[in-house]
């Protein structure tokens, strides 16, 4: 092994290095004993020296502020709550040899094609318990061992196809296997977007660094993946993740993004003769290739966990029948439990007649009698945890606990032994993380990745690099806080002139095609859209009433707002009280109650979190830049406003008009115009048509003498075209013209109708027979032989036959909103036994 | 004994289901002490595709779809079986229960510890200490196994009430050993959680049992629907039945379906609908003793 020369710098004392004092008894990344910085790490270090402390706290807060623009996200659990939590970056990476991490990788594979091996084993002819290689209580006492999936073969014989290995640095500089991850292994999403964000915030120092480049890693992988359907020469491959309130979410939406692959849910995909499918507009899909986000227990709900609502019934039996390929194989959780460890070394000789590459922590397995003998003595030196996987609790540090808590340790193990192991604490190597305003040393665990490709194995030239939440906590789990870090693995060679950048656009070839949108998809994006919309409607009408409320108060203002009051009272956004007698101050404190209240249906925040929940629904449908403008949205508003004024919740109002016209504008500009972005327009007209409905049919009844007018026409953003088209003071007869006929206004019901009815004849089997079709002529038929303008003129008799004909519209635009939900949403499963 | 059973099971469904599938354990298994002579499975609608095999238990399942709208479903299962009664060894030959514990838990593969399978938990069935504290008292040190399981099954059979209304078919087995009340399923249940609670193996076991009215006679429990046991393993013996419902060791009327780690792994006809609200459940259960000339 050739490593670069030993080039001795002591940072100096003065720099942002002065206070860098990592403990003498732990192995740190970047510092040797004798306090020299480790070659590897010179350029960074040096870097980091030129930028000087405030420098790099510049560069920790671009890091922070494109996280935030990102929208990087973990979703944590706790106490039955579910809390979005920002995914933390330091900005100094964790770095690796060239060297070194040619023989990590040699061992990474190794240990790939080990567990390989083992699950064939276990999956299959179970040799290795009759040459006692495996004691049988392993595998019976182990609930990651699947019955239901013995004796399937998974195309290729390939069990996993993605394998991520968590390590840990001992004080003598060797890296030690903690634990495997077999069934669904999280992250490499996040090590991508961790590369993504500090590769441009440290762009120099990237460069200088020569660092491998994460790419190839991705394409060897999607070729991977293709060749598990050797059936077919293009593959359909999706990813199948449990939905937003998975603790991962953003990871499976932007692996998704990036792979060029469909997100689906359970309820997305069925099986039909043994075989898997996707549910699209245009029908069924067959689906030849499943990248799960899913724990193996609740992949299908017929021969699995029965009350899994995310899974596929029916998804054993098509694997079995060896129609589909799943990534990774059902049932690959059985050799995720630490126990296995300490059968390793002896399981590598046996099938691979090798010594294992990288050691094992030593593991101590309680289902065995002397190993638990010496575990129940040694309980205050190890870390226990549970042994299998779906085992609850955290790992338990001997060290740590009192005699009492010991105790109780011990008689668990005795009561299930089997469901525990033991562990040698391990001193974890530490590494520089930014925190305040200088370098402090903290505890690592490096997960690295390895994945099948065409003909073998490949490792991802990177890990996700996890440090504890403290200097002095052994905990590192993204559960518990503490950050992460991109890993820098050094090129041998110079990685040449590519641009230190790297892309995280989706650099690889698309491989979905736009019209097959599953039926879920589509859903989300038509209640995104009808909820955005009335987010507008609702801020545009309340910015009207508070326009009135924050100016000087004369006797416009006023009679306008006392005759808007009794309008919204009617639409039931104000209270009913509203309608009759009120101060200033009651309509301020309500109108500041309708913007702020997070608690009341239908308020400007409430509808916010709607948008923004939806939005996270098909986060890998929307572009890069209409990601950020709806993660603005949510951001930008102020969490609480319980003192301001008029004036001030109006500039709030303002902006967020502002950012909701960017939002369509994005919409309008960037969305392919497949059946995707033709639902979300669908819902935006629908729910616009039915708020102009239900607000001109509110006026023209509590409004007899014209003074709700000119609210009316700022609401429906009017004003201009109805000044220069009548320079005239507003009349009911030609503002309901402009407002329900006029076909150039498109803030009219025409307008909208015109829309959707294109939108409509271009739907999946839209052939003119269709009930929401129907529903429809007769809806445009109504509105042909309603003159607005005409009815107005005709004083009250034509007033009220024109109330009537908006309450017609109104119920028919929402039975159109029921209609397409009948025709092409999908339908959720349910359970019988 | 030859017996024709009929087992039948029917759903309706409150609006369409468009596509249904469904996994069945319904054909009796072929034994030593059981022969299986005729199984059909009539299933309507005619499903779209339904595949046989034999799953991890040695067991017959049958996967089937119906992939066309339908509002009822009717699975009819009829089996002519042949039974004799199993051959026993005397109580107070088999091994003491400790011996038994300990050879399957070695840590080589041996015929005990291979059936270690049914040692631990599964999805229906915790260990816990009042388990193994209930059965303690029929567990005395050095009993023999089959001594104790009697004693056992007995104290079950009085200290819980038969009562179909006290549970579900997902009550679990803390709540029913807490109301002392139950049907078949959960005494097997709670049976099972005991004996593994102590360390020995002991699974589930579903099929039927023949109900013999005779005049001024007391019917037995567990007539007209399927019925559950459990089986303990008796080193160089094998698996020997044990009835907690009806307090006996199961001799020629009681007919063997199918056996697992608890009621998850054989349940006689599990099912998933897409579509169709709410649903309702018919299950008719007939064994009749064919008279052989």
């Amino acid at each position: 092994m050739t490593s670069p020369p030993v080039t001795s710098v002591v940072p100096s004392p003065s720099g942002v290095w002065a206070a860098y004092h990592p403990r003498a008894e732990v192995f740190d990344e970047m510092r040797a004993a004798d306090g020299t910085v480790r070659p590897h790490w010179l350029p960074l270090v040096q870097g980091l020296e030129r930028l000087g402390r405030e420098g790099v706290r510049e560069r920790a807060e671009s890091a922070l502020q494109l996280l935030r623009e990102h929208g990087v996200t973990y979703n944590v659990h706790a106490d039955g709550e579910s809390a979005e939590r920002r995914w933390e970056l330091d900005v100094l990476p964790q770095i690796i040899d060239a060297a070194e991490w040619a023989q990590l990788e040699a061992g990474l594979i190794q240990r790939t094609k080990l567990l390989n091996l083992v699950l064939a084993d276990i999956y299959g002819p179970q040799q290795l318990l009759q040459e006692g290689l495996l004691p049988p209580a392993l595998l019976h006492a182990n609930p990651g061992f699947l019955r239901c999936c013995h004796g399937i073969r998974p195309p290729g014989g390939l069990f996993l196809s993605l394998h991520a290995v968590d390590l840990t640095r001992a004080p003598n500089g060797r890296w030690w296997v903690l634990s495997d991850r077999t069934q669904a292994p999280s992250g490499v999403g996040y090590a991508l977007e961790n590369r993504a964000i500090l590769s441009r915030v440290l762009p120099e120092e990237f460069r200088a660094a020569q660092v491998q480049r994460l790419a190839s890693f991705f394409r060897q992988r999607k070729a991977g993946l293709r060749a598990l359907a050797p059936w077919t020469s293009a593959p359909n491959i999706v990813l199948l993740t449990p939905g937003t309130y998975a603790e991962t979410y953003f990871e499976h939406a932007y692996l998704a993004r990036f792979l060029g692959y469909q997100l689906v849910e359970g309820s997305d995909l069925t099986v039909r003769d043994q075989c898997v499918f996707l549910k699209t507009l245009e029908g069924l899909q067959r689906v030849d290739v499943i990248i799960r986000r899913v724990d193996d227990t609740w992949c299908d709900p017929l021969e699995l966990r029965g009350d899994s609502l995310l899974g596929v019934p029916g998804l054993v039996e098509a694997a079995r029948a060896g129609n589909v390929a799943i990534s990774n194989a059902l049932g690959t959780g059985a050799v995720e439990t630490t126990a296995l460890l300490a059968f390793l070394p002896a399981l590598s000789r046996h099938l691979l007649n090798e010594e294992l590459r990288i050691p094992n922590v030593a593991t101590w397995w309680c289902g065995q009698q002397s190993e638990r003998d010496f575990a129940l003595g040694a309980l205050n030196k190890l870390v226990t945890k549970r042994a299998f996987v779906g085992g609850h609790g955290e790992p338990s540090f001997g060290g740590r606990l009192g005699a009492r808590e010991l105790e109780d340790l011990a008689a668990h193990i005795r009561a299930n032994p089997h469901a525990y192991v033991t562990q040698e604490s391990v001193a974890l190597s530490t590494a520089p993380v930014w925190h305040g305003n200088a370098p402090e040393p903290r505890p690592l665990i490096m997960r690295c990745y390895i994945c099948a490709t065409v003909d073998g194995f490949t490792v991802m030239p990177g890990a996700l690099t996890r440090v504890s939440p403290s200097a002095e906590s052994p905990i590192v789990s993204s559960r518990y806080g503490g950050g992460s870090k991109d890993t820098w693995v050094r090129s041998s060679a110079p990685t040449g002139s590519a641009a230190a950048v790297e892309s995280t656009a989706p650099a690889l070839r698309p491989e979905v095609s736009a019209s097959h949108v599953p039926s879920r998809v589509v859903e989300n994006l038509f209640w995104l859209g009808r909820y955005a919309e009335r987010l507008e409607d609702t801020t545009r009408l309340l910015r009207t009433a508070l326009g009135r409320l924050a100016g000087e108060g004369g006797p416009t203002e006023e009679v306008e707002l006392t005759a808007l009051a009794r309008w919204l009272a009617r639409t039931e956004i104000l209270d009913a009280r509203f309608a009759d007698e009120f101060t200033p101050a009651e309509l301020a404190s309500e109108l500041r109650e309708l913007v702020f209240e997070r608690n009341r249906f239908g308020t400007v925040r409430e509808l916010l979190g709607r948008v923004g929940f939806l939005a996270n629904n098909v986060r890998d449908r929307l572009s890069g830049d209409t990601w950020r403008i709806l993660n603005q949205l949510q951001t930008d508003f102020p969490a609480t406003m319980s003192r301001a004024t008029p004036g001030a919740i109006l500039h709030t109002l303002h902006r967020l008009i502002f950012q909701l016209a960017a939002f369509s504008g994005m919409e309008m500009e960037n969305m392919t115009r497949g059946h995707a972005w033709r639902f979300l327009d669908i819902g935006r007209r629908l729910e616009r048509a039915i708020n102009l409905v239900s607000n001109v049919r509110a006026v023209l009844a509590a409004d007899t003498d014209g003074t709700a007018l000119a609210p009316l026409l700022e609401y429906t953003d009017s004003t201009m075209t109805y000044r220069r088209r009548y320079l005239a003071r507003p009349e009911m007869p030609t503002t309901l013209a402009l407002l329900i006929n006029d076909v150039s206004n498109p803030r009219s019901l025409v307008f909208q109708l015109e829309i959707l009815g294109h939108h409509l004849a271009a739907l999946p089997g839209a052939d003119g027979t269709r009930p929401e079709q129907i529903h429809f002529e007769d809806l445009m038929a109504l509105l042909r032989e309603t003159d607005a303008q005409d009815f107005a003129t005709q004083g009250v008799l034509g007033r009220a036959r024109l109330a009537t004909r908006l309450d017609e519209f109104y119920e028919a635009t929402g039975q159109l909103s029921d209609l397409l939900t009948a025709s092409y949403f999908s339908h959720v499963p349910a359970r019988v036994s | 004994m030859l017996y024709d059973i009929t087992h039948r099971t029917t759903y309706g469904y409150g609006s369409d289901v468009a596509v249904s599938h469904h996994l069945a354990h319904l054909r009796p298994r072929q034994l030593p002490a059981q022969q299986v002579d005729d199984f059909q499975l009539l299933v309507e609608p005619t499903s779209a595709v339904s595949a046989e095999r034999v799953d991890y238990y040695g067991n017959t399942t049958t996967f089937f779809s119906i992939g066309s709208p339908h509002d009822c479903l009717t699975v009819t299962a009829r089996s002519r079986v042949r039974v004799a009664a199993p051959a026993s060894p005397a109580p107070s030959d088999t091994l003491a229960w400790q011996l038994v514990r300990d050879r399957c838990a070695s840590d080589v593969l041996t015929p005990d510890s291979a059936v270690g399978e049914f040692r631990f938990e599964s999805p229906n069935i915790a260990r816990r200490s009042i388990f193994a504290d209930y059965a303690a008292l029929s567990f005395v040190q050095d009993r023999p196994l089959l001594e104790a399981i009697v004693d056992f099954n007995a104290r079950i059979f009085q200290d819980f009430k038969f009562d179909p209304r006290a549970t579900t078919v997902a009550t679990p087995v803390d709540e029913v050993f807490k109301k002392r009340r139950g049907v078949c399923q959960d005494f097997a249940h709670l049976a099972i959680a005991c004996l593994r609670s102590l360390g020995l193996p002991a699974r589930y076991v579903s099929g039927y049992l023949e109900t013999l009215p005779p005049p001024g006679k007391a019917r037995l429990i567990g007539a007209d629907a399927s019925h559950a046991w459990y089986s303990v393993w008796c080193p160089d013996y094998g698996w020997i039945d044990a009835d907690p419902t009806n307090n006996l060791l199961p001799g020629d009327r009681h007919i063997t379906v199918a056996w697992g780690r608890d009621f998850s792994d054989v349940s006689p006809l599990r099912g998933i609908v897409v579509g169709g609200s709410g649903h309702s459940l018919g299950v008719s259960v007939d064994v009749a003793r064919v008279a052989e000339g």
